[in-house]
């Protein structure tokens, strides 16, 4: 076995009531994919930046090819030959894809930009990952997915020893995964040292050769990833045991059949918007659980931000509770007790400068006016009573949200919207670029709350995950609801063929 | 160690640097003038240096009030120095074309047009900024030269001189044993604190500051909130606008206001409102306001020549800035990096990392 070319050893760093690591060491061996594990909060994300230069570290050493390195910031980390892709894109959406790719080392001549060569030098690399995209198009232009990509070109254009993948593949479908596994495969051979951040156990089993997982920002421990079993590596990272998982399922399931009969709560009839999504009809009962499964830009998000007035639809009808309504905006959709969350935690869910305390309770203000202020006492124990049933960490409530783990934002966000009271509550990839734990207990909350009454439309790019959940399922693709089925045996295999072909199931 | 935490909570809230910055101001005009802080009754009213700050400073804390709920949407409002013009104008032109200008309903007719007339500027820039979406730089750039040629055409192009009695207690009489302008002032702050931090105006106007759509879907009224704050910039413009028109019983289009959003929007920025929006503290612009006051007349009291007085302001400025500035914060609370911080305008504002004890407890 080759020395290690990155060393992290007793890694420490403290934020404002927040200990983010506590002694922490990892390393690196080239030509190694290493997988970085971890509940949300564990730590991953501080580690990676710590080794990035984004974050100063408060005491350890980091030594790269034996050499021990005092990194103050990314460009430095990147001059030493670390490269990294986070898990929101960090790119310039108004600038095209090739100005991005090469930003800060375009080609020069005569001291200006050789325009010629750093479009040439950015469809090369764009050529190297399969990506058949015009380097002179607008960043914005593409898809997420694409923009991944991109990041992912541009991260291997520098002449990396590591790279760092932070969540490269949750907003990709399974062959851009594919394609990007066959990248890092690429790059494996030539020796890069690959740190790998995925919530996919699949992916990271199929990917990985060592596995390092991380709790409450200690270390558990190192392993190989052919010694160790799934369930051991799940128990390691959560520290407890998951029953709840088979216990949700046999519960959902069971309740299927009866709610079919139940009221309708919200109808929608030829509804559609030009350009986004074509005509469809839904219906949600009361206390249902409608799954909306489809690939990533298959029209998913289209549909509920009609149904929850984020976009307003040109043709067709809403019905709530049997009377006809226009949602023409959050607002008045809010007034119907619909609520949406959106799949973009960041920018269009969590107002990052704002403590846990006022982002919990800006939907309920909006909702009353600015002048009917919710009364401190009343605001403390609504957010008291949610950071403990959402088990959000820290439980701080003047803590600033932009300094939470994604998956704790994810949480402050679902208590944002219960806070309402909605009779429809719309989660968009809720536990997109969550661990384990926190899925398992978003899970079990959508199912409390569907048994008490509240009809909930959930969208997951996991079929699993839609299938563990939902009484009904719609299959969208190409922009046009294929299908809507209610859940009784149906398998992953036969939604997948729903998505792929339209075909019945 | 005890004493390492208060002082860091201390050092690390917006404010301490705008205040030390006063304090020594405060100093350095003590020493030159040891009756600086000394305060005189005569005929039952208050005289004296801080007197005479507090008086001239009014009319700037006036406009930096609005300006900072403008700044906390993420917008700004150029168009404050016309809005005083136009204000100054339509009262002067009201009282000198009047029978009686020593009326007191004539003057309080004058006073409720000219705030009524600020109300449809604000809602002007309102309109342009929160419903056409035009870029606030832009929107209320087009009031800021189109307003003092509205002001002109009120006064026909004149210099308006008034003599009312009653209206020259806006800007230069007493209440209280104080002069008007202060009253006015601090009850226009007591407002404004009162209406945004007691209900939740505040959290609002914060929250579409900084992140509109997030706070759209959330179901804020963005839109009647951006055009709130315009209006209420455009009122407090106008009174501050009457105050310095009352104080030289003149309305004189061209100059009365001029550059006043610069030092409004200093104030502002000293006060450790981020120009990028969001979080803002209305007690931080008072003392920015107060800041700049003190140093115009600091350059007075210690006879600095008049030719360096631009530069000597421009220099206490750059210090309170580069104070507040995240670099700078960061190297003096030794934390190698900061969190991560959204890009920041003009890099005068200070760090988004608020003075709560919690930092003190681990």
């Amino acid at each position: 076995m080759a020395t290690p070319i990155v060393e992290m050893t007793d890694i420490s760093i403290t934020f404002p009531g927040v200990k983010a690591l506590d002694s922490v060491s990892f390393r690196m061996f080239p030509g190694e994919v290493h997988s970085l594990m971890g509940e949300n909060g564990a730590g991953k994300s501080t580690l990676i930046k710590a080794l990035t230069g984004v974050y100063g570290i408060d005491s350890g050493v980091i030594t790269l090819a034996g050499e021990t390195l005092s990194i103050n910031s990314p460009a430095q980390a990147q001059a030493a030959g670390i490269s990294t892709v986070y898990q929101e894109v960090n790119l310039l959406p108004n600038l095209s894809v090739a100005e991005n790719i090469m930003l800060g080392r375009e080609p020069r001549r005569f001291g200006t930009i050789d325009w010629k060569a750093t479009r040439a030098r950015a469809a090369e690399l764009l050529t190297r990952l399969h990506l058949d995209i015009d380097p002179a198009s607008q960043l914005s232009s593409h898809s997420l997915a694409v923009q991944q990509l991109v990041a992912i070109a541009r991260a291997t254009d520098i002449d990396a020893k590591v790279l760092i993948l932070d969540e490269p593949t949750s907003s990709l479908d399974a062959d851009e995964v594919a394609e990007l596994f066959r990248v890092i495969r690429d790059l494996k051979e030539a020796g890069v040292a690959i740190l790998f951040v995925s919530h996919f156990l699949d992916q990271v089993y199929e990917i990985s050769d060592r596995l390092t997982v991380l709790r409450n920002g200690a270390l558990v421990g190192e392993y190989l990833t052919a010694d160790i079993l799934r369930i051991e590596l799940v128990h390691k990272m959560i520290g407890k045991e998951l029953a709840v998982l088979d216990d949700l399922e046999a519960r959902s399931r069971g309740t299927s059949a009866e709610s079919s009969t139940e009221k309708q709560f919200l109808e929608a009839t030829g509804l559609g918007r030009k350009g986004s999504v074509e005509p469809f009809d839904l219906r949600i009962a009361e206390g249902e659980v409608v799954g909306l499964a489809g690939l990533l830009g298959s029209g998913r998000t289209e549909v509920v931000r009609l149904l929850t007035g984020a976009d307003h639809a040109d043709t067709g009808e809403v019905r709530v509770g049997g009377a006809r309504k226009r949602l023409r905006t959050p607002r008045a959709a809010l007034r119907e007790r619909i609520a949406y969350s959106s799949e973009d935690r960041k920018k269009e869910g969590i107002v990052e400068d704002l403590s846990v305390r006022d982002n919990i309770v800006l939907a309920l203000q909006a909702d009353r006016g600015w002048f009917r202020r919710i009364p401190k006492r009343r605001q403390d124990e609504l957010v008291q009573s949610y950071i403990q049933a959402l088990n959000i960490r820290p439980a701080n409530p003047d803590a600033l949200v932009g300094n939470l783990s994604g998956g704790n934002q994810q949480k402050v966000l679902l208590a944002r919207w219960l806070a309402v009271a909605p009779r429809l509550l719309v989660l968009d990839e809720p536990t997109r670029g969550i661990d384990v734990g926190a899925k398992a207990e978003i899970q079990k909350l959508v199912s409390n709350l569907a048994d008490e009454g509240m009809s909930v439309i959930f969208i997951s790019a996991e079929l699993e995950e839609v299938l563990r959940l939902s009484h009904r399922i719609a299959v969208m693709r190409d922009r046009r609801m294929v299908a809507d089925l209610p859940n009784e045996d149906i398998t992953v295999g036969q939604i997948m063929s729903l998505i792929a072909s339209g075909a019945d199931a | 160690m005890k004493t390492l935490d208060i002082w860091r909570t201390l050092t690390r809230s917006r404010l301490f640097w705008p205040i030390v910055t006063l304090i020594a101001l405060a100093i350095l005009n003590v020493a030159v003038a040891p009756n600086f802080f000394s305060i005189q009754v005569k005929d039952g009213h208050l005289f004296g240096s801080i007197i005479d700050i507090l008086r001239n400073g009014a009319p700037t804390i006036l406009v930096a009030l609005g300006m900072t709920l403008v700044i906390a949407t993420r917008g700004i409002d150029l168009s404050v120095g016309a809005v005083v013009a136009i204000s100054g104008a339509l009262a002067c032109t009201i009282i000198a074309d009047a029978p009686d200008g020593n009326n007191p309903a004539t003057v309080l007719f004058a006073v409720a047009v000219s705030i009524l007339f600020s109300l449809v500027l604000g809602s002007w820039n309102g309109l342009l900024v929160s419903v056409f979406g035009i870029q606030p730089i832009i929107a209320t750039l087009i009031l800021m030269t189109a307003g003092r040629g509205i002001a002109m055409l009120i006064t026909e192009g004149q210099i308006i001189t008034v003599s009312s009695a009653p209206y020259k207690v806006i800007g230069a009489g007493y209440w209280f044993g104080l002069p008007a302008s202060i009253v006015i002032a601090a009850a226009m702050f007591v407002i404004a604190a009162l209406l945004t931090r007691r209900t939740a105006l505040g959290l609002l106007i914060e929250s579409v500051g900084i992140n509109p759509e997030a706070s759209r879907l959330a179901g804020i009224r963005s839109r009647g909130i951006v055009w709130t704050v315009y209006i209420f910039s455009a009122v407090c413009a106008a009174i501050a606008g009457l105050m310095i028109s009352s104080n030289v019983t003149a309305a004189d289009a061209n100059s009365a206001g001029l550059y006043i959003e610069m030092d409004a929007i200093l104030a502002v920025v000293i006060g450790g409102t981020s120009l990028a929006g969001g979080r803002y503290s209305l007690t931080g612009s008072l003392i920015g306001a107060f800041v700049i006051q003190t140093l115009t007349t600091t350059v007075y009291t210690i006879g600095i020549a008049a030719e360096i007085t631009l530069v000597f302001k421009a220099l206490v400025v750059i210090a309170v800035c580069l104070l507040q500035s995240p670099v700078v914060q960061a190297r003096m609370h030794r934390r190698k990096a900061a969190p991560p911080l959204p890009p920041v305008p003009s890099g005068t504002i200070s760090t988004p990392v608020p003075a709560t004890t919690a930092g003190a407890a681990s």
